[in-house]
């Protein structure tokens, strides 16, 4: 009676130490197939057929390259593209050019304690959630009420800043939501005041593992606070800038919460804050087009890695060789 | 204790199999108001069938178009039954997913009569598939201020014509405080008078699926918003923002066309001061369109679709139910039967003390209805785009319409 459970326990016995690693690893291993593998492959399959969702999978039709040859000649797509490249340099150079400096000043020139809670004032936005950050700006960019014309106005019209602000005048109230110029600055100041601090921190680190004596000796040949910054934090750097600007590249490129909720969850007036991302969305769950949505998202995983490429050799080939080194 | 197990599994599966018989539950996924419809008639559809039980799943407006989507696509969690309003059925007209009605056990067709035209028309797929049951409609209708006609000298009967719209439009478009700067306007966007002009969510397909956006009906409605915003008579304020709730409150906005659900909106809370203030006029130019409506639908994916439908037949069949549902939630029945009742003729008060319905009643009648096509969303998309292009950046009429066109024929199919 008990005797295939003895033989089970004895092969157990046996073979546990070689195959139980398998089984505390598994959890991972059948997440990863089920949410992430399957759909990637999913949407392959997918991007080359014709499929409106409601009638479940057996309504599929296979259309070969039909979705990928709409794409590269619709207006929309490229549109979208373009927003969303223009979006990644507005919106992604400034981060980077304020959080370099800005991580360099908090490295060397503030005590610990205040560095210590400057950085987490800088890192808030980073883990505010989106949504909540996306109504507060939808306040302060409103054309008659809003707190950023109201300052602008003010700005134009004081003595103390006329000369600087004054030809502003003509422009104001500014629709920032609502007219197409302006849509992409708007999107841009929110995403760069949602990011940069992420990269701040991200410098910091990378900063503190340069070593103290490196810009000791530094100091001993006379050098000043912009020599340290340029000549040793920077060129030291180049490995963690590489990192951010590449984390910047892919984030940026798949932009949606910040542009769908500014713009209503359209991509706004002329469909000039439309990113990729939310085309994509739209595509999919508002038009009920899949495969065409599906051939987007590779069309989107292209460009990432290209543009991803070109950063590689643009900054990381020579960063990482000179890691290599050490 | 084996025994013990083995009698207890029996008397469950008993009880399981017992339940199952008599009764039948049944999930249905709605956003409001109609949960409130649904839960003021259910004692009375309980009476009828005491073995079906309903339970409701209710989701905002937005959200629960999504959740029936993506239920639908993965064909797990669908509801048993479910609301549709107008500017989505497109999305669940593609092929499968809801049970095509005219077809045994259902046989729908033979409810034709009962119901508005149009919204019978639009419960239909371009390939011929009856995938709904209208529940309410809505008429388009052109509310005005008395008491800005009245200050102004103007009558609403001077407006017989849309030239005469813009004509009277002129004189109702002013400077009130004096300081140099327009301040109320005929109408809050030209951009929302050509979209109930055209159809709104519908008519960009024929029966046969062909494309007609640059057809005569959508050249006039440009036409007319053109008009209206060449004429700066339009305050240029989009629907559903604090400046549109404020131009009703004000009084900013002498006229405003859209469905005849904006009443209900004004009455219960942007402007519920301005009572008495309004009338309700049939469009210029003897036109008469839709702006909204909901359906009942049934996922093929159901397991529970005879109960269901004999909840959807409820709602949508019976004259006295579809009078309930008016009577909570004020939205018209699709039922005409129901449109004879007393209550129709009453006068509204916050219209003044007029009969408005009457006014609605004959509307519905005349207005045009085609079969749902997969394809709407996406051409409403497109003829939107095309309508800003026109009215912002000065694009002829005719260029962006077969523009427009072109873009939405090289999308079907795919």
């Amino acid at each position: 009676m008990s005797n295939p459970l003895g033989l089970w326990r004895r092969w157990w016995a046996r073979r546990q130490q070689r195959y139980a690693p398998y089984l505390f690893i598994s959890p991972f291993y059948i997440l990863f197939f089920a949410f992430g593998l399957f759909p990637i492959g999913f949407s392959l399959v997918l991007s080359f057929h014709s499929w409106r969702a409601v009638g479940g999978l057996e309504t599929m039709r296979w259309i070969g390259l039909e979705n990928y040859r709409f794409l590269l000649t619709d207006p929309w797509f490229w549109q979208s593209l373009g927003n969303t490249l223009v979006l990644l340099v507005i919106s992604g150079l400034p981060q980077h050019l304020i959080a370099l400096p800005l991580a360099f000043l908090l490295n060397r020139r503030l005590p610990p304690r205040l560095r210590h809670l400057y950085s987490a004032s800088y890192f808030f936005p980073y883990i505010t959630s989106t949504v909540a950050i996306s109504l507060v700006f939808g306040t302060i960019f409103g054309l008659h009420y809003g707190i950023l014309n109201q300052l602008l106005e003010y700005l134009a019209s004081a003595p103390w800043s006329r000369w600087l602000f004054g030809w502003l005048e003509g422009y104001l109230p500014i629709n920032w939501l609502g007219k197409a110029v302006y849509i992409k600055p708007a999107i841009a100041i929110v995403v760069l005041w949602h990011w940069f601090g992420w990269n701040t921190i991200l410098y910091l680190a990378g900063l503190q593992t340069i070593p103290r004596e490196v810009f000791e000796a530094a100091k001993v040949d006379g050098a000043n606070v912009w020599h340290e910054f340029w000549h040793i934090s920077l060129p030291l750097l180049r490995p963690i800038i590489f990192f951010a600007v590449t984390m910047t590249i892919i984030g940026n490129m798949q932009l949606f919460d910040e542009p769908f909720i500014l713009t209503g969850g359209t991509g706004g007036p002329g469909r000039a804050g439309m990113t990729v991302a939310i085309y994509l969305y739209r595509t999919a769950f508002e038009w009920t087009q899949m495969g065409v949505a599906a051939a987007m998202s590779w069309l989107l995983f292209v460009s990432i890695g290209v543009l991803s490429l070109l950063n590689y050799l643009l900054l990381g080939r020579a960063a990482l060789a000179r890691r290599g080194e050490e | 204790m084996r025994k013990a197990l083995f009698v207890g599994v029996c008397l469950a599966a008993l009880a399981l199999a017992a339940w199952g018989e008599e009764k039948v539950t049944i999930t249905v996924a709605v956003y409001p108001d109609l949960d409130s419809v649904i839960e003021g008639v259910l004692p009375a559809f309980q009476a009828l069938y005491p073995d079906i039980e309903v339970e409701l799943e209710v989701a905002g407006y937005v959200d629960h178009h999504t959740r029936l989507l993506t239920t639908l696509a993965a064909g797990m969690g669908v509801p048993d039954m479910a609301a549709v309003e107008i500017g989505y059925i497109a999305r669940f007209a593609a092929e499968g997913g809801l049970v095509d009605l005219s077809q045994p056990p259902y046989n729908a067709e033979a409810y034709a009569s009962l119901f508005v035209p149009y919204a019978w028309q639009q419960a239909h797929t371009v390939d011929g598939r009856l995938i709904a049951m209208p529940a309410d409609i809505a008429p388009a209708t052109m509310f005005w201020r008395r008491d800005v006609f009245a200050e102004r000298g103007v009558s609403i009967d001077e407006i017989k014509t849309w030239e005469d719209y813009i004509e009277v439009g002129r004189r109702l478009t002013y400077d009130a405080d004096g300081d140099g700067q327009i301040d109320h306007w005929l109408v809050d966007d030209a951009a929302t008078v050509a979209m109930i002009l055209w159809g709104g969510h519908t008519r960009f397909f024929d029966q046969e699926g062909n494309c007609i956006v640059d057809s005569p009906r959508f050249v006039r409605a440009f036409e007319v918003a053109k008009a209206i915003r060449e004429a700066g008579l339009d305050a240029r304020i989009p629907a559903w923002t604090n400046e549109w709730y404020e131009a009703f409150r004000r009084g900013t906005v002498a006229t405003a066309i859209n469905g005849a659900w904006l009443m209900g909106h004004l009455q219960n809370w942007i402007a519920p001061e301005t009572a008495g203030l309004w009338g309700a006029a049939q469009l210029p130019g003897g036109i008469y369109t839709q702006r909204g409506g909901t359906w009942y639908v049934i996922p093929q994916a159901s397991d529970n679709k005879d109960a269901a439908w004999k909840l959807v037949k409820f709602l949508t069949t019976n004259p006295d139910i579809q009078l309930r549902a008016f009577e909570i939630t004020n939205a018209f029945p699709a039922v005409q039967a129901v449109w004879e009742d007393p209550i129709f003729e009453e006068p509204v008060p916050f219209l003044g003390g007029q009969p408005a319905r009457l006014l609605w009643k004959e509307a519905v009648q005349h207005i045009v209805g085609v079969p749902t096509n997969p394809n709407d969303a996406i051409a409403m998309e497109i003829v939107s785009d095309a309508l800003t292009q026109v009215l912002e950046e000065g694009r002829p009429i005719a260029e962006a319409l077969a523009e427009a066109k072109r873009l939405i024929e090289r999308r079907t199919g795919l």
